[in-house]
């Protein structure tokens, strides 16, 4: 055995091998596919905020109720995750990817049945946003309470 | 204006992910939770609110939104009702979209097919 595939510096030979991911071209994929989500959404906006007289600080809710909708749709129809392959981030990060990640865990685990597979795998992947996001607000929010009570 | 800001500022916070992605071994998971945290934290110093009154959908969209939302609702109850404030309000805001990403998530899984 050639001291290059040594099990000690294997993972470093073999990382010469491999194909390196196009950062720009991922990154601009990202980019643009997240920038129109967001388009999308700032159109919802306004159209909530025009059509059904919310307040624009309202208009948020429904917008972001409705972008769910529309990718849990898209997730039945094995459209987002064909959008997911080519966007990466792009469609991950938005709150699309949020309820895609609900909706295709649910999707997957259909056939085990709808309480043993549909609800208890619904939060498989998103368990972990709510989990950390819950945690983080409330230590934060903690500490700014304390902060206010203090000055 | 608001729709150019909207796709600049969304697409650079994906971009930021993208980069989470391909230069780290972190798994979409760990960014998710890392972004959460990331606009729970901003918020705490009220700058996320200056990204969302600059760039609208550009940073309610993306999920850091959702830790900005978290602690806004739980800042607003606490201004009433002290430290149990905190815990009352801190779905407040996102409820919306908690609640209808399982109705919709549910409601696909038992009419559609998994694909693929």
């Amino acid at each position: 055995m050639s001291q290059k595939f040594h099990p000690d510096n294997y993972k470093k030979a073999a990382k010469a091998y491999q194909p390196k991911p196009n950062l720009l071209f991922n990154c601009s994929k990202a980019f643009i596919i997240g920038g129109l989500i967001s388009v999308l959404g700032q159109g919802l906006i306004d159209f909530y905020t025009n059509v059904f007289d919310f307040t624009e600080k309202e208009a948020g809710n429904p917008a972001i109720t409705t972008l769910i909708l529309l990718s849990a749709i898209l997730t039945g129809l094995g459209v987002y995750d064909k959008l997911g392959q080519f966007a990466g981030a792009g469609s991950a990060v938005p709150v699309t990817g949020f309820a895609n990640s609900i909706t295709s865990a649910a999707l997957e685990h259909k056939s085990e049945g709808l309480v043993l597979g549909v609800a208890t795998n619904m939060f498989k992947l998103a368990g972990s946003v709510i989990v950390f996001g819950v945690v983080s607000a409330y230590v934060v929010g903690m500490i700014r309470y304390l902060i206010q009570q203090w000055m | 204006m608001d729709y150019v800001w909207a796709f600049l500022v969304g697409g650079g916070i994906c971009v930021v992910g993208q980069l989470l992605f391909d230069l780290t071994k972190l798994t979409p998971a760990h960014v998710m939770s890392i972004f959460v945290v990331t606009g729970a934290v901003l918020d705490g110093f009220d700058l996320y609110d200056k990204l969302v009154q600059f760039a609208g959908a550009g940073a309610l969209v993306p999920i850091t939104s959702f830790g900005h939302s978290l602690l806004h609702g739980a800042m607003v109850q606490a201004e009433e009702h002290g430290f149990l404030g905190i815990a009352i309000g801190i779905f407040q805001m996102t409820s919306a979209g908690i609640a209808s990403a399982i109705l919709f998530g549910f409601l696909i899984a038992v009419f559609f097919k998994p694909k693929g």
